[in-house]
């Protein structure tokens, strides 16, 4: 094929993506740029021109700032947890212990359930009196708690849903990971008399280091993504404790219709969107080993 | 059967029996909101709160919830969701896959990195945006237009591309040899090959759409064309007070299908995750 | 003359009888309207009787009602509506949505309708609590639809066990809390099993917190819309009543107390008193299994209320004939014979005073003297918190309230940082 039928067939093949991707992708980050540079309309009155004021505002505004770091304790909270429990579920699964489709079984629906239909079924557990939760820790002798009600308490309580939903899904890749490790390298390790623990992290887990990756990045973007919880189960509260950025972006452009500055909301979660993946690809792309 | 890696550093004995208790309460401690769910469903409102074995079991929960919305035009309307969606992603995605894969052009990897944005970068976090495309597109509040954002799947051309280029060339050539223009050969040699990745991809595709629910609530406002996720929600959120027992039952009714198909397909769909993942 | 304008009259009367089927020959008048409860309800088949009923009476109109689920929702559907698509031409939506939907420019006042002196009578004829939200500027804007004030549940099982008159529920703040005190039960670890009262917190704590602020003799914005008085003295003891009752007290649960589950948690007899909306008699009465009383909300320096609930708006973008046509459906479902009948249907307010002096309404306050309690609070009752950009400003105090009620402000700091934001907020409207 010539050269220049060849690119004009693949460009052809890429079009209806290529429009969609623009469409939906590319277009509306850059239109969320210069749209929060213009007011929000109202009535009849056009938007204006107005450049940085909607940033100015967002810096003088408390409650970015305290979804800024929700967010980010958030993400803490959530992902090495989640991470770290699912490769303990993907060992055990692999072991082959007693009851392992049991547990497999047990450890993935989280993930195949709408995280709007388990977070009511969390939301009861947490209801104070006489919510789950509450009818155990009276049964041992613990006092009563307000989980979603108090300050302290409701992000790590949106944490655990997160983490109970999220393990299950990333113990599969590791599950397929390890699965697809050669035997022999346990062989050749057991000859030399490395230890069980010697071999787990010194040979499987930077062997696991691709699927860390892959799941990182979704556990990331999951962290930013993932706010249907919020919607059910404590709306942004108490007093923002549980606001988290893309909830707030959420509240700005569609209970209080401020366009413009949901736009700028939202360019500041796109750029923190775009530093996490470059410095995840930066950073670990150097500390993979590949098989 | 193919002893696992690990075969040789299984454990045994006590460290075996500490293992599988402590694996055991985590998988029950797992499925524990589940059963919980299950529980209050089938039992009337009284016993929502209280453990009683004796409690008696009722479907009067179930048919409360269905009456008290259009679940099954919420359900017809899921259902038309996440098939026009695969649909449609099943084909751009094969043709951009293939473009990818098996075609030199200049500005490939600069597409292609265009492409991986859209990884980082979903239409989840650009509500704003989009909402206005589709206002001015005129599609507001159609099925279609929830599922437009996310027909062109970068996730997709990735997995797809990966697993074309793993086909072998003289498989393609010989194609060509005998005369078979590219789309054929497309037809003929890759996506036949493709077929684990394609289920793979599919399962993680209809999870996905099936449980979407911010977009879908931002975009629709009315019965015809709300997904069933959008529709719990709406109805869950009563001014006058939570009935538990009406609102578990319908999480069931809702996550019903997906976890009916999810138990009789466990394996299927337990590998088709495993191999979506990165190699 | 007298036989010319004979036969103009007798050319007027046959043209007009030529043009009769010809009038009736045209289209119905579409008038399709936004109603927020969700699908499938008790109510929709109420409001779809009154469609029927209303066309039957009305044969030129065709009435579409559109049900859109929650208040939040069904104003989101309309302003969407409004900026680009079919917009209803008329709808009920919260009363405090009424700036919001001015500043919109999506609603136009009922005043270029009211021509009559019937119709004028008709206006008056609301209650004035009900009218506070509903006129600005001189002009009416809203008409009551389904109010509701909040009103005090208390279980008079409860009340027997714990020493106090069944029939003589708490008439003042202090007297509350003494109540309270008697009913917070505790078990032999010292932890509650029965709170004394309860006040949600969740979702939209200012609505509760200016039955407070009302009670204590003051009022949170100015009428106007463009003011608020966050941090007046008065409001910040009301506030500081609230928290004492949690931390002073200890009868009043800790933390965020859920708007959702506070009839259940009254069911459960985990909380002895509950202040929640009239709306939720039906409720209470369907599932509460003991003996429950509905009283006024405690007087501080007077008795009060907030209003809440719906009116009725007339949109923007339609044409003369549909908002006549509209008009007289709202008129029509607001006789008193009809006000009546949605009150003993739903458990909201008859909205005018004639309704409650019907039949009909008579003999169901007679089988149900609760019913009454809300009417009875009218007197007292003010308008809700509304002003411009109203969910923000509102939302300012719901976090205030928040930070107050789970100890992370002081009640000066919290609601002095409120009003500092709705001051801010505030600025382009004054």
């Amino acid at each position: 094929m010539t050269r220049t039928r060849e690119w004009l067939y693949a460009w052809l093949l890429l079009l209806p993506a290529a429009v969609l991707l623009a469409l939906f992708t590319h277009y509306p980050a850059v239109a969320n740029l210069w749209h929060s540079a213009y007011s929000t309309p109202r009535g009849s009155r056009p938007p204006r021109f107005i450049g940085l004021e909607n940033y100015r505002a967002l810096i003088d505004d408390p409650i970015f700032w305290q979804a800024l770091s929700n967010n980010l304790w958030y993400a803490l909270g959530t992902i090495p947890v989640s991470i770290a429990l699912a490769l303990l579920m993907a060992v055990w699964v692999n072991e082959r212990l007693p009851g392992r489709g049991f547990l497999r079984l047990a450890y993935f629906t989280p993930t195949v359930l709408p995280m709007i239909a388990v977070a009511n079924i969390w939301l009861f557990f947490y209801t104070p009196t006489y919510g789950l939760f509450e009818q155990v820790s009276g049964a041992l002798g613990f006092g009563s708690h307000n989980w979603l009600g108090s300050k302290s308490t409701a992000l790590p309580a949106l944490m655990v849903v997160t983490i109970w939903k999220e393990a299950g899904f990333f113990m599969i890749f590791y599950l397929a990971a390890l699965q697809s490790m050669s035997p022999h390298l346990a062989e050749a390790a057991a000859i030399e008399g490395a230890s069980r623990r010697y071999f787990f992290r010194r040979v499987t887990l930077p062997l696991l280091m691709p699927t860390t990756l892959f799941v990182l990045v979704n556990a990331v973007i999951n962290a930013f993504r993932l706010v249907d919880h919020i919607v059910v189960m404590t709306r942004g509260g108490p007093d923002n404790a549980t606001k988290l950025l893309l909830y707030y972006v959420f509240e700005i452009g569609f209970r209080y219709w401020d366009s413009s500055y949901a736009a700028a909301l939202t360019m500041v979660l796109l750029t923190l969107l775009a530093t996490v993946a470059i410095l995840q690809f930066a950073f670990l792309e150097r500390r993979t080993h590949y098989q | 059967m193919v002893e696992t890696a690990t075969g040789v550093y299984a454990p045994h004995g006590v460290a075996r029996s500490l293992e599988t208790i402590a694996a055991w309460v985590l998988g029950v401690l797992w499925i524990l909101p589940l059963v919980y769910a299950f529980w209050t469903a089938f039992h009337p409102s009284a016993f929502s709160t209280r453990l009683a074995w004796d409690a008696p079991l009722t479907l009067d929960n179930f048919v409360s919830a269905w009456r008290a919305a259009p679940f099954a035009r919420y359900f017809a309307n899921t259902v038309i969701l996440v098939t026009m969606v695969l649909a449609a992603q099943l084909v751009l995605v094969t043709l951009a896959a293939y473009a990818f894969a098996r075609f030199d052009f200049p500005g490939r990897n600069v597409a292609f990195a265009l492409v991986l944005v859209q990884l980082m970068i979903m239409p989840d976090v650009l509500i704003v945006e989009n909402y206005r495309t589709m206002t001015v597109l005129g599609l507001k509040d159609t099925i279609l237009s929830i599922g437009l954002p996310y027909m062109a799947s970068a996730f997709g051309i990735f997995l797809l591309r990966q697993t074309f280029k793993t086909v072998p060339r003289e498989l393609d050539e010989a194609a060509r040899v005998e005369g078979c223009s590219p789309l054929q050969t497309l037809w003929k040699v890759y996506v036949p090959l493709a077929r684990p990745t394609y289920l793979a991809y599919a399962l993680v595709s209809v999870s996905y759409h099936w449980n979407n629910f911010l977009w879908p609530l931002i975009i629709t406002d009315s019965v015809e064309s709300r997904p069933v996720t959008v529709g719990l929600q709406v109805f869950s959120s009563t001014d006058q007070g939570i009935d538990w027992s009406i609102i578990c039952a319908a999480t069931l009714l809702t996550t019903g299908p997906l976890l009916f198909a999810f138990l009789l397909f466990q394996r299927q769909f337990v590998q088709s995750f495993m191999r979506a993942g990165i190699r | 003359m007298k036989l010319f304008t004979k036969v103009r009259r007798l050319l007027g009367a046959a043209a007009l009888a030529l043009a009769v089927p010809g009038a009736l020959a045209q289209a119905p008048v579409e008038v399709p309207f936004f109603f927020p409860v969700a699908v499938g309800g008790p109510i929709t088949k109420i409001i779809d009787g009154y469609a029927a009923d209303f066309e039957k009476d009305n044969p030129g109109i065709k009435l579409r009602p559109i049900y859109s689920g929650t208040y939040q929702d069904t104003i989101a559907k309309a302003l969407t509506a409004v900026k680009s698509g079919e917009p209803p031409v008329t709808s009920v939506l919260l009363s405090t949505d009424m700036y919001t939907l001015i500043d919109e420019e999506a609603i136009v006042p009922f005043d270029d309708l009211i021509k009559t002196d019937e119709d004028r009578a008709w206006l008056k004829s609301f209650y004035p609590a009900f009218m506070e939200n509903s006129q600005t500027g001189g002009k009416t804007w809203g008409i009551p639809f389904q109010r509701s004030t909040i009103v005090l549940y208390y279980n008079k099982e409860a009340f027997k066990e714990a020493g106090l008159d069944p029939n003589r529920p708490p008439g003042t703040w202090q007297e509350m809390a003494d109540y309270a005190k008697k009913l917070t039960k505790r078990d032999a670890s010292g932890k509650v099993t029965q709170w004394g009262v309860q006040i949600p917190s969740s979702g939209f704590p200012y609505w509760l917190f200016q039955a407070l602020v009302i009670e204590n003799g003051v009022t949170l914005m100015n009428a106007a819309g463009t003011e608020t008085y966050y941090d007046k003295p008065e409001v910040i003891a009301a506030l500081q009543y609230w928290v004492d009752l949690v931390n002073k007290d200890k009868v009043h649960p800790p933390g965020i107390v859920e708007w959702g589950t506070t009839p259940k948690d009254f069911f459960e007899r985990k909380v002895a008193m509950m202040w929640t909306t009239t709306g939720n008699l039906t409720n209470v009465r369907t599932n509460a299994k003991f003996d429950f009383g509905v009283a006024m909300l405690p007087a501080g320096k007077q008795r009060g209320s907030p209003t809440g609930g719906g009116n009725f708006y007339l949109f923007k973008k339609s044409t003369p004939a549909q908002r006549e046509a509209a008009f007289k459906f709202i008129k029509w479902a607001t006789t008193p014979a009809r006000a009546a009948q949605w009150g003993i249907d739903t458990g909201y307010v008859a909205v005018r005073p004639d309704a409650w002096e019907t039949a009909a309404m008579k003999q169901y306050v007679a089988g149900f003297p609760a019913a009454a309690v809300a009417r009875d609070q009218l007197p007292f009752a003010k308008a809700e918190l509304s002003t411009h950009d109203n969910q923000r400003v509102t939302q300012a105090l719901n976090d205030g309230l928040q930070a107050a009620l789970t100890g992370t402000k002081t009640p000066e700091q919290a609601l002095k940082d409120a009003q500092r934001e709705a001051v801010r907020l505030l600025r382009s409207y004054k």
